[in-house]
């Protein structure tokens, strides 16, 4: 925090935005607010409720600490008690999984993607919720409705979402011939060549990450147009698109650093960092920890939209972190009027600027908030919820989509293919079989 | 309990014996009775879920909601599944390769440990670090090891200037499993190790004795004392070895999640990642069961082929 606060004072200099002032609450400001707050609130806490949460293990200290001022005015402000537990990502899903199968532990969960989808039935509708704060904040961008509308019901509702976009070093793509990064992916393919020419490579994850390779995997095929499932769900990987997806990345992968069929989520960010990788696809994280640790490369690296190939639109696919409450708890007012507590202006405007970057916003009216323009390498980071599709690309996200990610279904494919371990046909068939298994009716 | 007069008549009816009263009193029920506990506790938390793991593989139940009985049709899927098969063969290659290894390495040690020699004690306590390390510090550990771009044995080599880039120890599929049975060995030698010498410590020093006023020579001595002598004891920790190995889970996990592209996923990963992390348990389920007739050969295979001997119950071991 202490590197932090005198950033957050820069931002504000330039900008008399009222959201921004909000960032400046002091704790009994933001309880004086909380308990207005509350008393206004559609929701109210059940008397002494005491929820049990368990969230994602942040990535930024501040961000966390961030929350826990939420959580703390909450409390303070309603009596209600949370207590938080942190889990890494891995283990979100199968404690939550349990929670939802016994039907206690937890009352409500901040978790990855699909997960309200994958526990579909054990939570609860918070159509309120989400209209409150649509109607409120601008709206909800479409990745938002894709991530947690069923019909009129929200399964649950997305804080936030980590953008992963292209990192990339200034002076090494501009030796490769860009001075500005290329738009589209024969460009990029350009540029990769040219890195790994200077011996300034570029590369991607390829393995079991769950984070960095899925990404950018189901972009891949997305920009091509191919796709796993049409809107009816029905399995449509074998298609030419697909094939010229996978021969693009084949030749994209001929010019990555070796080794990135081993990679794991960490591995990009390390690499970068010790100046050995000169492009990949991620989070902010390599900026932020460059900033601290190697300002040299933080100076000369910037950040970029992932490119658009053949099917003309915007195809990112953006980690996103829903908040789902659970049917089975006894407090579903506490709950909900957490969750719409936590992103109302006064908080979630200094968590997301805590956030560094990390997190981007569902909500339209957040656009607006400084972190995004006082630094214009951050900047491609706002836009990400606008530019996202869900994991289940056309079609609907629920379970099995939730399960073919988990699956690697579409990285296995791909990575087939790039190591030469199956043909073209073979690497398709094999995912087209084991999709056709999970979306089978 | 021939004397129990319950068949005569004019008694009264309080000197009949009632069923209960008689499994009560019973010499040979009060056995039962005491192993009860032990037993519901063994059921309890072992048969139950081992069987009830095995009742979902016969169904599609995913995580979240109850499944319906499908028969068949997760092992159908499975027996197409070529991933699936791939994961069979990396697990019983990961197991025989690293079970063999340990074994020799883990006798070989044992055998060095036996002799006297200064620090004995310090020299066999620090023999255990390997296995006192929780597994998933010692995964991380060798995961830097093996580390695309910072292995520290790439880095040597290349200071040394024996290679010219890094060698790709998880990225390549051989590679890579030569790398996850080359630390697996290294956690489990220690076990086998120190059980042996537990063994080779019971062996009476008489035997040698009069082995070497026979004029044996060192090896007749291992091949014809020590090891008929230590047989049931390999026998066990070769059997708790290979378990552990077939099982293994952690290490591949940490290390490389069973990629390169599957090739070192043993069951228990994919098993997990399709039960769990996709949550199809049903399948994930199916993937689990299917190991069970593997661990039952391996424990048939080393309790009747060495357990069994004959000298054990005093005869010549013919």
């Amino acid at each position: 925090m202490s590197d932090f606060t005198p950033d957050r004072r820069t931002l504000l200099k330039g900008s008399a935005l009222t959201l921004a002032a909000a960032a400046t609450m002091s704790a009994e400001q933001l309880l004086g607010y909380a308990k207005a707050w509350a008393a206004d609130a559609p929701w109210k806490p059940e008397k002494g409720a005491k929820i049990n949460l368990m969230r994602w293990k942040r990535f930024v200290e501040a961000e966390d600490v961030a929350f826990m001022k939420i959580v703390d005015a909450f409390q303070k402000a309603t009596g209600c008690t949370i207590t938080v537990s942190n889990e890494s990502y891995d283990d979100i899903q199968p404690k939550a999984s349990v929670a939802a199968n016994t039907g206690q532990g937890l009352d409500m969960v901040w978790g990855l993607y699909s997960l309200p989808h994958l526990l579909g039935n054990k939570v609860t509708d918070m159509a309120d919720v989400a209209n409150y704060l649509g109607g409120k904040y601008g709206g909800w961008t479409k990745s938002a409705e894709d991530y947690c509308k069923v019909g009129n019901k929200w399964v649950g509702v997305p804080i936030a979402t980590s953008g992963a976009l292209f990192n990339y070093r200034i002076a090494a793509c501009e030796k490769a011939g860009f001075k500005e990064f290329p738009k589209d992916t024969a460009g990029m393919l350009e540029m990769f060549k040219g890195l790994q020419k200077n011996g300034t490579p570029g590369g991607m994850a390829l393995g079991h990450a769950s984070g960095d390779a899925n990404t950018w995997m189901y972009w891949a095929l997305w920009t091509f147009g191919g796709n796993m499932v049409d809107e009816k769900d029905k399995v449509v990987i074998n298609s030419p698109e697909t094939a010229a997806s996978l021969e693009y990345i084949k030749q994209l992968y001929a010019t990555f650093i070796p080794g990135t069929v081993s990679w794991n989520d960490s591995s990009n960010n390390k690499a970068f960092l010790a100046g050995q990788l000169y492009c990949t696809i991620n989070g902010i994280s390599i900026y932020v920890a460059a900033k601290k640790e190697n300002p040299a490369i933080a100076e000369d690296m910037n950040h970029a939209y992932l490119p658009i190939g053949p099917y003309g639109k915007p195809t990112e696919m953006h980690l996103a972190y829903p908040m789902l409450i659970f049917n089975f708890t006894k407090y579903p007012q506490a709950c909900k009027a957490f969750t719409a507590f936590m992103l109302e202006a006064p908080q979630f405007d200094p968590w997301i600027e805590a956030a560094q970057g990390y997190l981007s916003h569902f909500l339209n009216a957040y656009d607006k908030n400084p972190i995004w323009t006082a630094d214009p390498k951050t900047t491609p980071y706002r836009d990400v919820a606008k530019r996202a599709r869900t994991p289940a690309g056309l079609g609907k996200l629920g379970e099995n989509a939730a399960a073919a990610i988990a699956d690697f279904i579409l990285v296995d494919m791909f990575a087939n293919y790039c190591t030469g371990r199956e043909d073209l046909k073979g690497s398709i068939a094999g995912a087209e079989r084991q999709l056709k298994r999970i979306y089978r009716s | 309990m021939s004397t129990i007069p319950s068949s005569l008549p004019g008694r009264r009816p309080m000197q009949v014996a009632t069923a209960w009263e008689r499994l009560r009193t019973n010499h040979s029920w009060l056995a039962a009775w005491f192993m009860l506990p032990a037993a519901a506790f063994l059921i309890l938390f072992l048969a139950y879920p081992l069987f009830l793991g095995v009742w979902m593989s016969f169904t599609d139940e995913r995580i979240g909601r109850g499944g319906v009985f499908v028969g068949l049709e997760n092992y159908e899927w499975l027996w197409g599944d070529s991933v699936f098969w791939l994961s069979v063969f990396n697990t019983l290659l990961y197991t025989v390769v690293a079970s063999a290894i340990k074994f020799v390495v883990g006798l070989y040690l044992a055998l060095l440990l036996n002799r006297h020699m200064p620090f004995k004690a310090m020299i066999r306590a620090a023999v255990l670090v390997p296995f006192i390390v929780p597994t998933v510090l010692s995964a991380i550990a060798f995961w830097w090891i093996y580390d695309a771009q910072f292995s520290i044995i790439s880095w040597s080599l290349t200071k040394m200037g024996l290679i010219h880039e890094n060698i790709n120890f998880l990225g390549d599929p051989n590679m890579a499993r030569g790398s996850v049975i080359f630390a697996n060995i290294w956690r489990g030698v220690p076990f086998v190790a120190i059980t042996l010498l537990a063994g080779l410590q019971t062996v009476s020093p008489s035997l040698y004795e009069a082995a070497t006023l026979d004029g044996a020579t060192s090896w007749q001595r291992f091949r014809y004392i020590t090891y008929p002598l230590l047989t049931p004891i390999i026998a066990v920790v070769m059997t708790f070895s290979v378990l552990f190995t077939f099982t293994d889970f952690q290490l591949i996990w940490a290390l490389t999640r069973g990629g390169p592209v599957n090739s070192t996923h043993l069951m228990a990963t994919l098993s997990y990642q399709r039960g769990i992390l996709s949550g199809r348990l049903g399948e994930g389920a199916a993937i689990a069961t299917a190991m069970i007739p593997f661990l039952c050969a391996a424990i048939a295979i080393s309790w009747f082929g060495m357990q069994r001997r004959k000298w054990q119950q005093g005869s010549d071991n013919d």
